[in-house]
């Protein structure tokens, strides 16, 4: 009875989120636009120069995810916050820590997975190889669940902070670093020969700790937030 | 049975007030009265348990609010000045969408049927963004009529409402306290309820 409850609970709430993306599409859109357009202007600055090209793809694409996952974060909880509903969740019988989840499951679904899914196409104006671009989109898959995790942490704890938005970027981006140096290391890694499959346990690693931790801690900082 | 004992609350430097103490049996309703700034808000934040009194404790059926958490939640139900009413949503979207965060299945006639007693028949499928102040205050308060919640905390419920659904909302309250709810709410006007015991409470 109690499970059923959690899951359809947490069903209910990537529904819900979903559902309101789907009504406000230019929100989700413009995040994977940035992505898009940050990625492409590289190739441009730099020319045909093919080996250059493939030495930063990596890390291009995945300082790109980083940012554009950042530009979304603000709408995580803000929108619950101004009109009353994040308050709803707080006293809701399901336990705030479920919601953050599905919350956190369908940012992902909006930002993480959109991203993972254009990265190869991406991928193919630097010059990558076919190989490289599939571990591309694995780092990506294991890496970008993470962003949103830790993401939710810090707009958590800037929700109603002046200024919030610059906050959330300082205080979130050091705690990428990781997850940037071990996801872009994996393509890097599988470009030179030495195949990618310690890169990517680490990525996995991170996302079992942060799936762990990251909810929990969101959910502390949402309900200092609403006192 | 909720009960309150020595309630302070702070906010800022000012103490707004302390010592404070009630309780509510099945049946009674709260009505808690004061100057704006007074705390009631604030008071009704930290009997909901979203924030933590300064000082003294609330009860429920005898155990602090504090250990029973989900358990005390799952009884009560509290309407504050934000409605939760998403504007890209519908009336009937509102209604199921709120309903279900609270851990509560709602189907669609039941959110209709909430809705038609608000006197909002008709206006359902239309998003809340079209809807004027009081009547998306209505699509907060349908909610109440969904779940089975023995304890109805109201902050400011006749905010933009007409006198039509003010006399809604009132026969809402006396059936809920007919059937041995409980129900604390502020409100700047007087409400005129007509069974169950009302105690006032002045902040002052």
């Amino acid at each position: 009875m109690a499970e059923t409850n959690i899951l359809t609970a947490l069903g209910g709430i990537v529904r819900r989120d979903l559902l309101l993306a789907a009504r406000r599409k230019s929100d989700v859109l413009t995040t994977l636009f940035f992505f898009v357009i940050v990625v492409s202007l590289f190739p441009l600055g730099i020319g045909p120069e093919m080996d250059m090209l493939r030495k930063i793809a990596p890390g291009v694409l995945w300082v790109a995810a980083l940012l554009a996952t950042m530009l979304s974060l603000n709408r995580l909880f803000a929108a619950d916050y101004a009109d009353g509903a994040l308050e709803q969740m707080a006293l809701s019988a399901v336990p705030l820590g479920v919601l953050v989840t599905g919350k956190v499951i369908a940012h992902w679904l909006l930002s993480g997975l959109p991203l993972t899914l254009l990265a190869p196409v991406l991928g193919l104006q630097f010059d990558l190889a076919p190989a490289s671009l599939a571990v591309l989109v694995v780092a990506l898959a294991i890496g970008t669940p993470v962003l949103s995790l830790i993401g939710a942490i810090g707009a958590a704890l800037t929700l109603g902070v002046r200024g919030g938005g610059v906050l959330v970027s300082l205080l979130v981006l050091p705690l990428y670093v990781p997850v940037l140096i071990f996801g872009a290391g994996a393509v890097e890694a599988d470009i030179t020969g030495l195949g990618a499959a310690a890169h990517l346990s680490l990525l996995a690693a991170f996302l079992a700790l942060a799936a762990f931790f990251g909810p929990w801690a969101t959910t502390v900082a949402l309900r200092i937030a609403l006192e | 049975m909720l009960e309150a004992s020595n309630l302070e609350c702070v906010r800022g430097e000012k103490s707004l007030f302390r010592g404070l103490s009630f309780r509510l049996g099945a049946g009674a309703c709260l009505m808690v009265q004061g100057a704006n700034g007074s705390g009631k808000t604030s008071l009704l934040r930290m009997l909901c348990g979203l924030s933590p009194p300064a000082g003294g404790e609330i009860r429920w059926g005898g155990t602090p609010i504090r250990e029973l958490a989900e358990d005390f939640r799952r009884e009560l139900i509290y309407c504050g000045h934000a409605g939760a009413v998403k504007d890209d949503l519908t009336a009937q979207e509102n209604v199921r969408m709120s309903a279900r965060l609270a851990g509560q299945a709602a189907g669609e006639d039941e959110a209709r049927g909430a809705l038609r007693s608000l006197g909002l028949k008709g206006r359902e499928d239309l998003p809340a963004r079209v809807l004027s102040a009081g009547q998306k205050r209505r699509v907060a308060l349908a909610r109440l009529l969904l779940g089975k919640h023995r304890l109805w905390i109201l902050d400011e419920p006749l905010t933009a409402l007409d006198k039509a659904a003010v006399a809604t909302l009132c026969g809402m309250i006396d059936a809920h306290l007919a059937s041995g709810g409980m129900a604390v709410l502020t409100s700047h006007q007087e409400l005129p309820l007509a069974a169950g015991r009302i105690e006032h409470l002045r902040l002052d």
